[in-house]
């Protein structure tokens, strides 16, 4: 229909005709200047970029795909990257005044583009696709510099993959008192699990989708770029408990997390590289280039993380399931 | 020899039986000829006797023998018969007749012998490549066999082949097919998509204006306690100017931001340059100064010379920082060619080494690997014996200097022992010459003493004979005195002399003494013989210098 603009200090009103409704189709710049949104007239899509300032169309142009899926800014305000739905592979790179720099297609039949992400950089656009993949294109030529799979068995041995195994709490009988204290019958009842680095090979948890059912769990379904620029991690839909983390500056697969139930969500702390991943249960588990560490949110009855947002200063994180929430502070260490 | 058979023929009917068989048996022999030969050899000597016996009797001598001689002279010998035309037989001519026809049988029976031999040879010829022939045709028959069996299996392969040809040429027309399938169906859905996203729209807007008719007022928000500008007035979102701004802050992000990555690309690039640069420069000082061969030194130093100007002309260029295509090009191109120099050199070497290896590299700059092992081992000993000589040459100076005290005494004493020793045996020979010559002093002063005494007596003598002589000669006449005292005085002196010589050649080193004692005498005989001191000492004088020449 429409999007109104209200302004909360002047009273003024802007309306925003045919916007389309699809999964990204709003997208701000990261200091807030440009907008841009995704518009559908007569079965064509548009893309009009408006300055925030006072909400001017600065540029309207038509897209050449078929149905827009989402778009997204680069970090550095310049380019913007569109893409098409998954049943046609198609990625299109428009400049800031609107001029089509490039357009990339991988192949042409099979099911495209799940995800995209931009690095921190802007030097790099990471494609995942349906095909299990990862495709990452540089900023000068918009080619394909690398393409990073996901299969299911990993033997390179620069690899490190670390399991999440469950271990029984050691319970001291004779320790135990009636009526039981809070904290042995939450240490009682709640199992702990940690980490372990497994041997090479290691084969991971395949699952095949079923074939003839529309938006299959296949493909790489969630990417994000730390912040320093350093590494990439990902998650493909048919491993779904893993997550894979790359070294950007070998282009290389650096570690493997496989953890006990399938992976909700990750993301990168704002500062460093570190990442917090949440798989629905009552743990969250954090990620360094030093080491990993469960983490076990302590409270009563369950509490399943379904996500996780970092707190800008890259202190504090939130845990949010499906009623509650939860602010994990990171302590510092005192040296 | 065919006259011979006919004629034989009939004369030896009766004993045909008897010769048949040996033709026959010798028919037999040759077992794998086709041939037939008739031979007729020399039959056995058992029916020797019946075969002369059958041809002459006693009745037909002369025609025999008149035959004989026609046999004969028409093969060419001398008649048998006597020159005269009488029935005399001529012996010699008969009995040459008969060596020739010896000769002649032997040199026939070689003769057939070796075409008997030539026969049987050309025989197994004939079996042999006979038998090759067979095998030949064997091999023949199995190598058509194969061949017809191979052609069979490449009629197969063919033939499968060209099925699997087809299957793939099939698959590719479905696989082409099921695309283009797809292909239109998508445009299809596409279509359908698009007519069905017209008509939502156009249900949506329909909806859309059937619930706006059916309400009255806008759906609107109201904004409560907003945050108004200082003059009240509600603020402008669209103008001329802010579009113009607009347009203005985009492009000049747009530019910041082309800008930036210019520069960083700069930056790059430059640095890129810088590298390439290094790289040239270690490539070059990597290749070896040219010693080798002539001609490479020409290419080399060409080269050499290439790269002194490209060196120069780029550092000049990069003085400038200019990146046009040009330089580009120029410092990749050299830097191609240093790096296929590099190659081919590490190529130059790697043959060195392989045909250092297997020894046949005859420069003299070369040395193989084998040859460079044993030198460095030899060089390792020698160096280990210098090594060695020097520690014991340390050692021993140690020890020299640095000993125990002891030790050092010991050892002084040591020499000096040496050395006491060495000085006794010096003194001992010299006290023993001492006493030699002691002995000898003393000999010489007896000597002398005697001579000395001798002397006084003679010169108490001579003074006393003058005395008397002078008082006899006054007596008779003065002026005469001289003279003749001088000759006597000669005398006396020459038998002095002659007295004295022999005690002087005992030691002609001693001579000095005898002189001073017999100044000592002269001394003592003046003291003691005053009255007579005038003359004497005088005459005494002349008779030392007489001496003294003497």
């Amino acid at each position: 229909l429409r999007i109104t603009v209200w302004s909360l200090c002047t009273k003024s009103v802007s309306y925003i005709k045919y916007p389309k409704a699809c999964q990204q189709g709003v997208a701000f710049t990261k200091d807030g200047r440009y907008m841009a949104v995704v518009e559908r007239r007569d079965c064509k899509d548009f893309i009009s970029i408006f300055v925030c300032n006072n909400w001017q169309l600065l540029r309207h142009f038509d897209t050449e795909s078929q149905d827009l899926f989402g778009i997204e800014w680069a970090p550095n305000g310049c380019v913007l990257a569109a893409w098409d739905t998954c049943l046609e592979y198609k990625v299109l790179l428009y400049s800031l005044d609107g001029r089509l720099l490039s357009s990339y297609r991988a192949y042409e039949w099979p099911l495209g583009v799940k995800s995209i992400a931009w690095s921190p950089s802007s030097q790099f656009l990471a494609i995942g696709s349906f095909d299990e993949k990862v495709r990452i294109l540089n900023h000068v030529t918009w080619k394909k510099i690398t393409e990073l799979d996901h299969p299911a068995t990993i033997s390179s041995k620069n690899t490190i993959v670390y399991k999440e195994v469950e271990k029984s709490p050691t319970v001291d009988t004779e320790r135990l008192t009636f009526p039981p204290t809070r904290a042995l019958a939450s240490s009682l009842f709640s199992t702990q699990s940690k980490y372990e680095i497994s041997q090479m090979p290691v084969s991971l948890q395949y699952t095949k989708p079923v074939a003839d059912r529309a938006n299959p769990k296949v493909g790489v379904g969630m990417l994000a770029f730390s912040a320093d620029n350093c590494f990439l991690a990902t998650k493909n839909d048919n491993i779904p408990n893993a997550v894979w983390i790359w070294d950007i500056r070998k282009l290389k697969l650096s570690v493997v997390l496989e953890q006990l139930s399938s992976i909700q969500g990750f993301q990168w702390d704002p500062c460093q590289p570190r990442l917090a991943v949440c798989t629905g249960s009552s743990r969250v588990y954090l990620w360094s280039p030093a080491g990993c560490v469960v983490v076990q949110v302590p409270g009563e009855g369950d509490f399943q993380i379904t996500s996780i947002s970092w707190h800008p200063s890259g202190d504090s994180m939130l845990l949010l399931s499906k009623e509650n929430f939860c602010v994990c502070y990171l302590e510092r260490e005192e040296v | 020899m065919g006259d011979w058979k006919a004629i034989t023929v009939p004369l030896l009917s009766s004993d045909s039986k008897n010769i048949f068989p040996y033709t026959s048996e010798r028919k037999r022999s040759p077992t794998s000829m086709n041939s037939q030969v008739l031979r007729l050899s020399l039959p056995s000597p058992k029916n020797m006797y019946s075969f002369f016996g059958a041809f002459c009797t006693e009745e037909n001598l002369e025609q025999s023998i008149s035959y004989i001689d026609r046999e004969l002279t028409t093969m060419g010998f001398p008649s048998i018969y006597a020159e005269s035309k009488g029935k005399e037989l001529n012996l010699v001519s008969i009995i040459n007749c008969m060596n020739e026809l010896l000769v002649l049988q032997h040199k026939n029976l070689r003769a057939q012998e070796e075409v008997e031999m030539q026969h049987l040879k050309l025989g197994s010829d004939m079996d042999h490549l006979q038998n090759c022939y067979a095998k030949l045709k064997e091999q023949l028959e199995l190598s058509k066999r194969e061949i017809v069996g191979l052609q069979e299996r490449d009629r197969q392969l063919q033939s499968k082949n060209r099925n699997l040809h087809q299957l793939l040429k099939n698959e590719k027309d479905e696989v082409q097919k099921l695309q283009n399938i797809i292909s239109s169906r998508a445009t299809q859905y596409n279509h359908d998509m698009k007519r069905k996203e017209r008509e939502y729209n156009k249900l949506k807007e329909r909806l859309h204006q059937l619930v706006m008719n059916k309400k009255d007022k806008k759906l609107a928000m109201e904004v409560l306690n907003y945050v108004g500008r200082a003059d009240g007035k509600r603020g402008a979102w669209r103008t001329d100017k802010t579009e113009a701004r607009n347009e203005e802050e985009m492009y000049k992000v747009l530019l910041s931001d082309y800008e930036q990555r210019q520069k960083q690309l700069l930056l790059e690039n430059a640095e890129l340059k810088k590298i390439l640069q290094q790289m040239k420069k270690d490539i070059i000082s990597l290749l070896p100064p040219q010693k080798q061969k002539p001609k490479e030194r020409s290419e080399d130093g060409l080269v050499l010379s290439d790269q002194e100007e490209d060196i120069g002309e780029l550092n000049k260029e990069n003085m400038w920082e200019l990146s046009c295509e040009t330089v580009r090009e120029q410092l990749t191109n050299s830097i191609r060619k240093q790096w296929r120099m590099l190659k081919n050199h590490v190529e130059k070497l790697d043959n060195q080494v392989s045909r250092g290896h297997s020894g046949t590299w005859n420069e003299k700059d070369v040395i193989s690997r084998e040859a460079h092992e044993l030198e460095t081992e030899k060089l390792e000993l020698e160096i280990q014996q210098c090594k060695e000589m020097i520690k014991t040459q340390q050692q021993l100076l140690q020890q020299q200097l640095t000993c125990d005290d002891d030790t050092t005494l010991l050892l002084q004493d040591c020499y000096l022992l040496e050395e006491r020793e060495r000085l006794q045996e010096e003194w001992r020979l010299f006290r023993e010459q001492k006493k030699n010559f002691e002995k000898e002093r003393k000999s010489f002063t007896e000597a002398a003493i005697r001579l000395g005494l001798e002397r006084k007596a003679f010169e108490e003598d001579r003074g006393a004979w003058l005395k008397h002589q002078f008082l006899s000669m006054t007596a008779d006449c003065k002026p005469e005195n001289v003279t003749t005292s001088s000759d006597p005085d000669i005398r006396l002196v020459k038998s002095a002399s002659r007295q004295r010589k022999p005690p002087f050649v005992l030691s002609p080193a001693v001579s000095p003494e005898p002189c001073q004692i017999s100044q000592y005498i002269t001394h003592n005989s003046v003291a003691s013989e005053k009255p007579a001191a005038d003359n004497m000492p005088s005459l005494w004088v002349e008779s030392d210098d007489k001496e003294g020449t003497e």
